[in-house]
């Protein structure tokens, strides 16, 4: 390539020391002028700032000793502690939220998964009849609202003496989990290429040892990413956990936390410690596969 | 085109060669296709037992007088017998002209509608300038990438907790402003101020998701598209213009959709931002959900009927929306 062509920011810098030779620089593809180059870095911050500002202010507010240290914070610098988080992971259920959480989670993920994934090589895979309103099916149990389900599943799940139990809080979580995952892996097993299904079968396999040999073990980052994507969705619900579990040992975080305003006299400070124990380990996995469930989200829409 | 010869291609609509009989078809359809629906077999009972059958209880639901009184209970070893009885339509009825119809429904659907429309669109432009900018050569883009996508890594009832901290009355927003001498609006009062709160929020945490899955489409477009456009002579503007946004097609017509049906259905952050006490600001799910449990008696035959409005009202736009992306010649992504 020529030389006007070359990276950004190196030369730029480096002729820093020729002034002379600058005037006559050519901007090349992808460079720009430090103008637009400052306001895309200002930009940019500020964006940054306000995607960390509200999370941060969390984190610093549970640092406060008292319950009504949000409304003063700026008396919170000199009396920094850790006392709130001891005083939730000793005085409150926060380990049993934790247990029915990922119990829950845990639970939608690997049945959402599991029965999800042939599904999704079936529609990426095989034309049969049905199989564009199976896609719209699958479609529409995205639109279903909480509203529409709840009130039968509840029922439902009182006949079936299960309510107030992880078993029917998972069942109810497999019913949105299940068709977004079949979605999702959809998409990601369009991304492995046909040859390899064609070389399996030329070889003898049928279509289900195609799947099982061949494109399961290559599709693992997309199960993970289908995995990912039900565990954050069914710990973060909030409606049908609310309904439907009902003793206090047995809610999900999403729910505990709320109970803190009515039990616990509003205490604010405690709250927001809760808050971040829960967030910090669920955000550092997310930012563990984020890259991944872009891709996966994302996979059946850029191929276009 | 030519019409398709071999079935398996799936377009078939249009082709007008006589069709055998129904009973072969089946057993021709059983044997060239029998291990795809074994395939499909668990999502479609998955399908089958949570949802449709749910879904079909439900509709039976709208058309009685369920409430919690009068439904089937047990307390302690006594069985209640459920009493609830038929009505029909009525409750749609009630729902969509009866007397105050205009408080309890359509007050709330045009503020779901603009709800939607409000927070998709801000959703999508500031997701597409962000993504846009962030896909150019930046010192610490990555970082900033890292940065902007937290408020989608966090669980939302854990921001929603935070967004209350700050717009609290005494709130860090409000002493910010009250510092800089402008107005200090009740954010968690007062109707208006409600409903910007819970855009905002919303917007907060819905941009993320679109700006990384528009970075991704941007990401895909050919490189030399936009060589070829500059040895034209585009201008930067026609580039976006004729390149990016045409590149982009694809992934922004199932984004925007997908961020439609879930704004619309969005729960958790006027539930978390409010609970009970924004009549004016609830959406038509959280209002659903309202009369179904956050009432009492509770309302089980009005619930389900918003419920099934609410679904109605999604199919039928998603029908429109895949009819014009089909009118232009695209494909949803699906």
């Amino acid at each position: 390539m020529s030389t006007t062509t070359a990276p950004a920011n190196a030369p730029a810098e480096q002729t820093g020391t020729a002034p002379a030779a600058r005037p006559r620089k050519v901007r090349g593809r992808g460079e720009r002028s430090r103008a637009a180059s400052l306001a895309s870095h200002g930009i940019l911050t500020v964006a940054s700032l306000i995607a960390l500002f509200p999370v941060a202010w969390l984190v610093y507010l549970s640092l406060g000793p008292d319950k009504d240290d949000y409304l003063h914070p700026g008396g919170i610098w000199s009396k920094m502690t850790l006392d709130n988080y001891a005083f939730v992971l000793q005085h409150t259920n926060f380990f049993d939220w934790l247990k029915s959480s990922l119990i829950v989670s845990l639970g939608t993920t690997v049945i959402g998964v599991m029965v999800a994934a042939t599904t999704g090589y079936a529609v990426s895979r095989m034309r049969f009849p049905g199989y564009r309103k199976l896609m719209w099916v699958l479609l529409v149990t995205q639109m279903f609202p909480i509203a529409v389900l709840i009130v039968p599943m509840y029922q439902i799940l009182s006949e079936l003496q299960l309510v107030d139990s992880y078993l029917g809080l998972v069942l109810v979580y497999c019913s949105t989990a299940v068709p977004y995952c079949a979605w999702l892996l959809k998409g990601y097993f369009d991304t492995i290429p046909f040859e390899i299904d064609e070389a399996g079968r030329v070889d003898g396999l049928s279509p289900f040892g195609t799947f099982f040999r061949l494109i399961l073990p290559l599709a693992r980052p997309g199960l993970a990413v289908a995995g990912f994507y039900s565990f954050i969705t069914a710990f973060g619900e909030v409606a049908f956990a609310s309904t439907f579990m009902l003793s206090d040992t047995k809610y999900t975080f999403a729910v505990g936390l709320q109970s803190f305003v009515s039990e616990h006299d509003a205490q604010r400070h405690l709250m927001a410690a809760t808050a971040v124990l829960v967030a910090i380990p669920v955000s550092a996995f997310f930012y563990l596969v984020q890259k991944n469930l872009v891709t996966g989200l994302t996979a059946g829409g850029t191929k276009g | 085109m030519t019409v398709a010869i071999d079935r398996a291609t799936g377009k078939r609509r249009g082709d007008r060669t006589p069709r055998p009989g129904l009973g072969r078809r089946l057993k021709d359809g059983y044997q060239k296709h029998w291990y795809a629906y074994a395939m499909i077999a668990p999502v479609a009972v998955v399908i089958g037992v949570l949802v449709l059958y749910p879904l079909g209880y439900g509709l039976y639901l709208t058309l009685t007088d369920a409430n919690s009184l009068n439904t089937g209970r047990t307390i302690g070893v006594n069985e209640i017998e459920a009493t609830y009885k038929f009505v029909g339509l009525d409750n749609y009825a009630d729902i969509l002209w009866g007397p105050t119809a205009y408080d309890r429904f359509w007050s709330h659907f045009i503020w779901t509608i603009v709800w939607t429309a409000v927070c998709v669109g801000l959703h999508f432009f500031i997701g597409l300038g962000l993504a846009l900018l962030l896909n150019q050569k930046l010192r610490g883009r990555t970082l900033y990438r890292l940065i902007l996508v937290l408020p989608w890594a966090v669980p939302t009832f854990v921001t929603v907790f935070g967004w209350r901290f700050m717009l609290a009355d005494a709130g860090i927003v409000n002493s910010a402003l009250d510092w800089l001498h402008l107005p200090t609006p009740a954010w968690l009062e007062d109707t208006f101020w409600q409903r910007f709160s819970a855009i905002m929020v919303n917007t907060w945490c819905g941009v993320p998701f679109m700006m990384v899955s528009l970075l991704g489409g941007l990401q895909s477009i050919d490189n030399s598209l936009y060589e070829a456009a500059e040895m034209d002579g585009a201008s930067a503007w026609q580039r976006f213009r004729y390149v990016t946004l045409p590149g982009l097609r694809s992934v922004s017509s199932t984004v925007v959709l997908l961020g439609i049906i879930w704004t619309f259905n969005q729960f958790a952050v006027i539930f978390l931002l409010f609970g009970n006490t924004a009549p004016e600001a609830q959406i038509l799910v959280t209002w659903a959900y309202q009369l179904g449990f956050g009432q009492q008696p509770r309302d089980f035959a009005q619930s389900a009927a918003y419920g099934i409005l609410l679904l109605a009202i999604l199919i039928v736009f998603t029908s429109f929306y895949r009819r014009w992306l089909n009118r232009n010649e695209q494909q949803l992504a699906i």
